[in-house]
């Protein structure tokens, strides 16, 4: 009789490979980003959406999602914001350059900037540190304008100080092929834009239901609001994509913590498609 | 090798050799009632227990486990357990928990931990002899595994005091090399043992099933909103207590612990329960199952519908022992599914 075990795999898929922090640029009082290479220089092989596992020997694991486009550095390199609110997070923001962490990944489904985005018009949803992940797919949008039609981007932050990204923000808003609208929850005496929550910004945008695909990726509260104005706007919800953040503390579909319902968010997200998740009272 | 008939002094002497030559786990008494533990003496094997306090999988799933060791400079090591030793006595339901937690950590990623503990086991089921209070893996269809692969020997107690050996791999045929004297196990032997059997699968029911296993997925999607949830919740501590005695239950928690020396230490596992307040908490403080019944419900769930969907069969076996830690007298299963068929 034949036994039912497969052989162990020579592979651990909890142990991470070394990378190195090559740079690390703080964003906000809270927010950091990082350029990381993985010391193997194997590729890493990345879409925009993917997360990854960081480790901090010590203080433990955390996921975080890739916020850079595979068309932006090296296939050995990418970035992410890290913002502190555990004890790795906190521990990351006290490391520097040439520093060594853990990573291992990519982990998770990725945001459709292949199809079906390609040819269509993309319409970026972003609130708060939801725009790291989403940047990824921003960046590599642009870095293929000449695919894609109209490119709109609808940015909230909660204040000011809050805002990332913002020197390429503004580089985006210089750009002529791309629509950027951006709000603030709350103004302080050196905002001089628009004050308000992000679904204000819908009645200024004009967009194309037809030849429309849309990212939403923002804090839990934003989704339930940002999906009502997407289905006001007429966008098949099976053009609506979004990020979702859970627990995940394995990445491997096997710790439980990121289920939504029946699903693994690790496995089947962090992307999802509105129109098959719809059902997942968990899910928003 | 076939199946050997085995009287109760040389069981006895075959166990004790085995546990001269390698490490041996079995039921043995604690208190009034029975644990898995290293075997020192045949005397301490008591195959009559009637359920263990908590399930043999934390052979294969340990309570606490290192994953790997690492150094601030940033290195990780692999630490895989691969010594081999016998698992002894494991009950069918157990088994069959065992069975479904090997296609778990198999799926997808193949957990390289589990597995090798797996692989390093030789596992003995023996048929239940005396039913516990609350089991019904009868009513489960889990109260007997002959028809299944995976185990390496099946030892099954006859009414007259001997037991019938039945080697089910190679790896259990070499364990029996010591019974080689004893006499094979003829037609009558054969008909006593499945008369163990289909008493077994009528007595291990002291919770019917008002409906087949297979019907149950079906039946929950169709409740998920059915007052039960609430009305069992509300009564709910969030201890935890029926993920910690669950033989299928395997989520887990990863954390590093550093060495006195601040410069080394180890990454563990340990158990984590999705019935704890915090378990779907991320950081930032946000819980994204913060309701005491949407944790509830979503164990009922795994158990019958989403874990059920991924391996082909009802994830909670009929153990029990879920209904005997539960403080708040409100974890029986097959009362929770019977109310979903009944109130509809």
């Amino acid at each position: 009789m034949t036994t039912v075990m497969e052989p162990t795999p020579q592979t651990d898929v909890y142990l991470p490979h070394p990378a190195v922090i090559l740079e690390t640029t703080p964003m906000t009082g809270n927010e950091m980003l990082f350029k990381i290479r993985s010391e193997s220089g194997q590729p890493l092989n990345y879409k925009p959406g993917q997360f990854m596992q960081v480790s901090v020997p010590g203080y433990g694991e955390a996921p975080i999602s890739i916020a850079s486009s595979p068309t932006r550095h090296g296939p050995d390199t990418l970035e992410m914001v890290v913002r502190k609110v555990g004890s790795v997070t906190n521990a990351l923001h006290q490391l520097g350059k040439g520093d060594r962490i853990g990573m291992r990944g990519p982990y998770g489904t990725n945001f459709p900037v292949y199809e079906p985005m390609r040819n269509r018009d993309a319409l970026f949803v972003l609130g708060g540190i939801g725009s790291c992940p989403v940047r990824s797919a921003i960046q590599y949008v642009l870095d293929k304008r000449e695919d894609y039609g109209e490119v709109t981007i609808l940015l909230g932050s909660r204040r000011p100080a809050d805002r990332l990204f913002v020197d390429e923000l503004h580089e985006w808003k210089q750009r002529e092929d791309v629509t950027v609208l951006e709000t603030v929850d709350v103004a302080d005496p050196s905002w001089g834009g628009q004050v308000g929550v992000i679904t204000t910004l819908f009645s200024q945008v004009t967009v194309y239901p037809s030849r429309t695909v849309a990212i939403v990726c923002g804090p839990p509260v934003m989704y339930k609001f940002v999906l009502l104005e997407l289905d006001k706007l007429k966008i098949p919800r099976d053009r609506i994509y979004m990020s979702l953040e859970r627990h995940m503390r394995c990445g491997v579909g096997k710790c439980g913590h990121c289920q939504m319902e029946h699903i693994y968010v690790c496995q089947k997200g962090p992307v999802f498609n509105y129109a098959d998740i719809a059902g997942i009272k968990e899910a928003i | 090798m076939i199946a050997k008939l085995v009287s109760q002094t040389d069981l006895d002497a075959w166990v004790d050799a085995l546990i001269g030559e390698q490490t041996v786990y079995g039921p043995k008494a604690k208190g009034d009632r029975f644990s898995f533990d290293r075997l020192n003496a045949s005397k301490d094997l008591r195959l009559d227990y009637d359920v263990s306090i908590l399930p043999p999988k934390k052979y294969f799933h340990p309570q606490q486990e290192t994953l790997m060791t690492f150094n601030k400079k940033g290195e990780f090591e692999s630490v895989i357990e691969r010594d081999p030793f016998v698992l002894f006595g494991v009950h069918p339901y157990d088994f069959v928990a065992i069975a479904q937690l090997d296609k778990l950590f198999e799926m997808d990623y193949p957990d390289a931990h589990y597995l090798a503990r797996r692989e390093a086991a030789t596992v003995v089921v023996s048929d239940v002899q005396k039913a516990s209070a609350e089991v019904f893996a009868g009513a489960a269809g889990f109260a007997t595994v002959e028809h299944r692969k995976g185990y390496d020997l099946l030892i099954t107690r006859l009414d007259d005091g001997s037991y019938v050996v039945d080697p089910r791999s190679p790896k259990g045929e070499k364990l029996m090399t010591g019974l080689k004297k004893a006499p094979d196990v003829d037609a009558d032997g054969f008909r006593a043992r499945e008369a163990v059997w289909a008493r077994n699968r009528e007595q291990l029911q002291k919770h019917k099933l008002k409906m087949k296993p297979d019907e149950i997925p079906g039946l929950l999607a169709a409740n998920r909103d059915h007052p039960v949830w609430e009305e069992k919740a509300a009564l709910c501590y969030s201890c935890g207590s029926c993920n910690l005695v669950c033989p299928t239950c395997y989520c887990f928690n990863v954390e590093d612990e550093l060495n006195w020396d601040m410069e080394t230490g180890r990454r563990t596992r340990t158990w984590d329960g999705c019935m704890l307040t915090h378990f779907a908490t991320v950081a930032g403080d946000h819980n994204f199952r913060p309701k005491r019944a949407a944790r509830y419900r979503h164990r009922y769930f795994r158990k019958g519908q989403y874990v059920h969907d991924m391996i082909g069969e009802l994830s909670c076996v009929g153990c029990g022992r879920c209904i005997t830690a539960c403080t708040a007298n409100i974890a029986n299963p097959a009362e929770i599914f019977n109310r979903l068929l009944e109130e509809k």
